[in-house]
């Protein structure tokens, strides 16, 4: 038993059901009644587990009604927990005073699919507009995707401060860079801002939901489109849950193209974020350097594979592309290149005082104020979190462990700095990845075929991209197709991080915070 | 051959019109030098006004007489400044009549219509960018006051062109009170005009702006003049400078050679000036805006410590 497990058992006793079915076998899944939701998120509190997701599925075509999820993670166990609800009263105990991220998923799972979770403090809308109708559920089965929505006159609730010199600035959703949708609301006193309210969900797509209507191998392309910047990381993650609920062995090579497409993701947009942190400090320099890195990068992208982000290129069953050997020096001579001048860069960056006055101890988020809020990846690793699944919860290749070793950088200053030099070494250690994968890939075919999953199987799997831990959650319906598709971006618990590392700061230090988390808005709004 | 005062008056009001385009197009293609890109030429601020001028004026539903006045109210004094600042010649009408005091009042006057019409509109940003361009004001202001009263004590004299023409003509140029002075004029300079380390000229992240967010609501041949406006702002700090620290060449008669002359020596010197400029920008990052307060103090500091040494030296 695995120690999640055991502290499960040891707080609920016989309330706590294993559930066969949940793929990979590594992954637990746990049934407990509704009121014993919030309990089990006490006792996984108590065995300082992290929340990683939580969600909320229709299951009516089970002929049941519907299923809250809450997906825990510690070291390197998953657990889920499940609880069912009948369809005429979809209420569940909410756990988001235990853990804090519940708080942006709750609201989601309440606004989208209508499960009410009782006791939560805030039940506006999230992601859903205040100009739908109250009752329109997208996400549950009953909904019909191609009929335009109803629109009613509705608006958001805003929080408020107020006192003397409190003045609030609104900002966007449209904002003057090339940049995503999202309003930002500061409340500020003088320059010091003391509140700040996000309110994303402009670029909703309804992509869940689109899930459902595809057919398993066109899900890969949709996964692929979550978020235009990590869309490696994403397929992969999509493909790894279905390859475990199908059983497929994938040939080791594919595993091998996929990491090294999913390092050069990294490299690149690792690269344009150092540059635009930079830049936000108007040192623009570093900016026009870095971005031409990353174009030497991404147009070899597009030389060896066809397409200069790799979207696409992950499939179900392994890879579309190969690589061989006339490439292999092509991508050896390029790593050369931007390994020397991405070093001198480092230097400058290093060695600019001023710049150096801007990133330290600006938009700090506390180590323990991180852990509450469970954030991933990149922001994690900058405010003292050791998180990366490719250490903790390895997926091919990276669990050979002879084979692919990482040294993961974590600092604990969670500043600005500390985001910008999470990245500078990533880059390194990405970059030493992809020459020993060069040199070590192993032969053989690049992919197999995939096959579908049996009717009622659930596929889970935690893939870590650039930004950091993407989870993906499938469910097969009764016959066999994609009954409930759930993606977890890094973004959609980052976002409550910038939220709270802002206060505190002052207002014009806000676009240099924002960019130095720079989450995604498409994967947060799916 | 001599041509009247008037006519280097006009001359010289031609000059700061036509040439504050190029100066800042030869700082932008430094730039790009600089940061190894590509650029745009050295024409392409005739272009950007030239486009903003077709454009039609979108004028917020509740902008009041303030916010239309104020372009033309900008664009005015700065023309006006340029009658007063000794470019080309020494010998002009109205630097009699206004000395630099005036000058200090004049960019206040833009500056206080500015942040007027950043608040009339009632947008957010504009109120934010005029309590910020507020701050920089109150302590840039006594900063420049007091760099140019060191000037003038050198000199004896408040009135610009007789400055330059008695700093022309002395031949201990070394002062180290003047050299005290240049220091606070050089970091006053940035913070007058919106150049990094204080402001960033190029940004579009609003909140971070100081002058750019008072204007960012004006549009078409508004925005034009403005920009036109701050263009020759920098231009006549340049000049200023020169005339204060450098005038070598300046003309004192009104003699067209000599006019020809002094236009080829301030050519070099704002070319060099450019350089300097570009180096400072691509060499920093911008500061934090509570940093100001120190970067605003020590240029007060610079022009006092100035104005001790000629007491104390000379």
């Amino acid at each position: 038993m695995t120690m999640l497990g055991d502290a499960l058992i040891a707080a609920l006793g016989t309330d706590a059901r294993f559930e066969p079915g949940q793929c990979p076998s590594s992954v637990i899944c746990c049934t407990v009644s509704r009121e014993k939701f919030a309990e089990a998120a006490r006792a996984m509190k108590k065995s300082y587990a992290l929340l990683a997701a939580e969600w909320a599925v229709d299951e009516s075509a089970f002929g049941r009604g519907f299923s809250v999820y809450a997906c825990y993670r510690w070291g390197r166990e998953y657990l889920i927990v499940r609880s069912g609800l009948p369809a005429d009263d979809p209420q569940f105990p909410s756990i988001t005073k235990r853990y804090l991220p519940a708080y942006r998923f709750e609201r989601q799972m309440h606004s989208l699919m209508g499960v009410v979770p009782a006791g939560h403090p805030d039940l506006r809308p999230w992601i859903k507009f205040e100009d739908w109708p109250r009752d329109v559920y997208p996400l549950r089965k009953s909904f019909d995707p191609s009929k335009p929505m109803q629109r009613i006159k509705g608006e958001y609730q805003w929080s408020r401060a107020e006192g003397e010199g409190v003045y609030e600035i609104p900002v966007g959703p449209v904002h003057a860079g090339i940049i995503e949708p999202g309003h930002f609301r500061f409340q500020a006193v003088g320059e010091m801002v003391i509140n700040l309210e996000e309110r994303l969900g402009y670029v909703h797509k309804g992509i869940e939901k689109r899930f459902e209507a595809l057919s398993w191998k066109d899900g890969a392309r949709l996964a692929g489109r979550v978020s235009g910047d990590t869309t490696v990381a994403h397929g992969i993650a999509y493909c790894i849950a279905l390859e475990s609920m199908t059983g497929c062995s994938v040939p080791l090579r594919a595993h091998w193209i996929r990491a090294l497409l999913l390092e050069r993701e990294r490299i690149a947009n690792h690269l344009g974020d150092i540059g635009a942190i930079c830049n936000d400090a108007a040192f623009a320099f570093m900016l026009y350097q870095l971005s031409r890195l990353r174009e030497l990068l991404l147009r070899t992208n597009h030389r060896l594979f066809g397409h200069r982000l790799t979207m696409d290129r992950v499939i179900p069953g392994g890879v579309s592309v190969d690589i061989d050997v006339s490439g292999r020096a092509e991508i050896q001579a390029e790593l050369a290149e931007i390994s020397r001048d991405f070093e001198k860069l480092v230097t400058v960056y290093d060695e600019s005082s001023s710049l150096e006055d801007r990133v330290r101890d600006t938009g700090v988020l506390k180590p323990e104020k991180a852990r509450e809020l469970c954030v991933v990846g990149i922001v994690a690793r900058a405010s003292g979190m050791n998180l990366d699944c490719r250490i903790f919860n390895p997926f091919p290749p990276y669990d050979e462990y002879d084979r692919l070793e990482l040294d993961v950088p974590v600092k604990v200053t969670g500043d600005v700095h500390a985001r910008a030099w999470v990245r500078v070494e990533e880059v390194r250690e990405s970059i030493r990845i992809i020459r020993y994968i060069l040199e070590n890939m192993p032969e053989g075919p690049i992919s197999t075929e995939c096959g579908l999953p049996s009717p009622e199987a659930t596929g889970f799997s935690a893939v870590e991209g650039w930004r950091g831990e993407i989870i993906y959650w499938l469910q097969a319906g009764p016959k066999g197709e994609i009954n409930r598709c759930m993606v977890r971006d890094p973004s959609s618990v980052n976002w409550l991080g910038l939220e709270q590392a802002i206060p505190g700061n002052i207002v014009p230090d806000f676009p240099l915070c924002n960019k130095s988390f720079n989450q995604s808005y498409s994967g947060h709004d799916l | 051959m001599t041509g009247g005062p008037i006519l280097t008056e006009f001359l010289q009001i031609m000059l700061l019109l036509g040439a504050a385009p190029l100066f800042i197009g030869w700082v932008r293609t430094l730039k790009c030098w600089a940061q190894s890109r590509d650029t745009a030429g050295v024409f392409q601020p005739y272009r950007d006004l030239a486009r903003l001028f077709t454009k039609d004026v979108v004028l917020a539903e509740n902008a009041s007489w303030i916010f239309r006045f104020t372009p033309y109210l900008v664009f005015g004094t700065a023309i006006l400044a340029g009658g007063i600042v000794p470019m080309l010649s020494t010998d002009l009408p109205l630097g009699l009549s206004a000395d630099v005091i005036v000058l200090v009042g004049l960019f206040a006057i833009s500056r206080f219509f500015t942040a007027l019409a950043g608040m009339d509109i009632g947008t957010a940003f504009g109120g934010m960018g005029s309590s910020r361009e507020m701050m920089v004001a109150s302590l840039a202001e006594p900063a420049m006051l007091m760099a140019i009263f060191t000037v003038s004590l050198a000199d004896k004299s408040t009135s610009l062109s007789h400055i330059a023409e008695v700093a022309f003509s002395s031949q201990a140029l070394l002062k180290p009170s003047l050299a005290f002075a240049f220091l606070a004029f050089v970091l006053i300079t940035l913070a007058e005009t919106g150049r990094i380390p204080v402001d960033n000229p190029s940004t579009h992240l609003e909140l971070t702006m100081l002058h750019e967010a008072m204007i960012l609501e004006y549009s078409g041949r508004h925005l034009a003049l403005i920009e036109w406006a701050g263009m020759m702002k920098l231009f006549l700090f340049m000049a200023l400078g020169s005339a204060l620290f450098f005038p070598w060449g300046i003309d004192k008669s009104g003699d067209l050679s000599g006019i020809l002359l002094a236009g080829g020596l301030l050519t070099i010197k704002l070319g060099v000036a450019g350089v300097v400029l570009v180096l400072i920008e691509t060499g920093l990052a911008k500061m934090r805006l509570f940093r100001l307060t120190e970067f605003l103090g020590s240029a007060f500091l610079m022009a006092t410590l100035g104005m001790l040494s000629f007491f104390i030296l000379e």
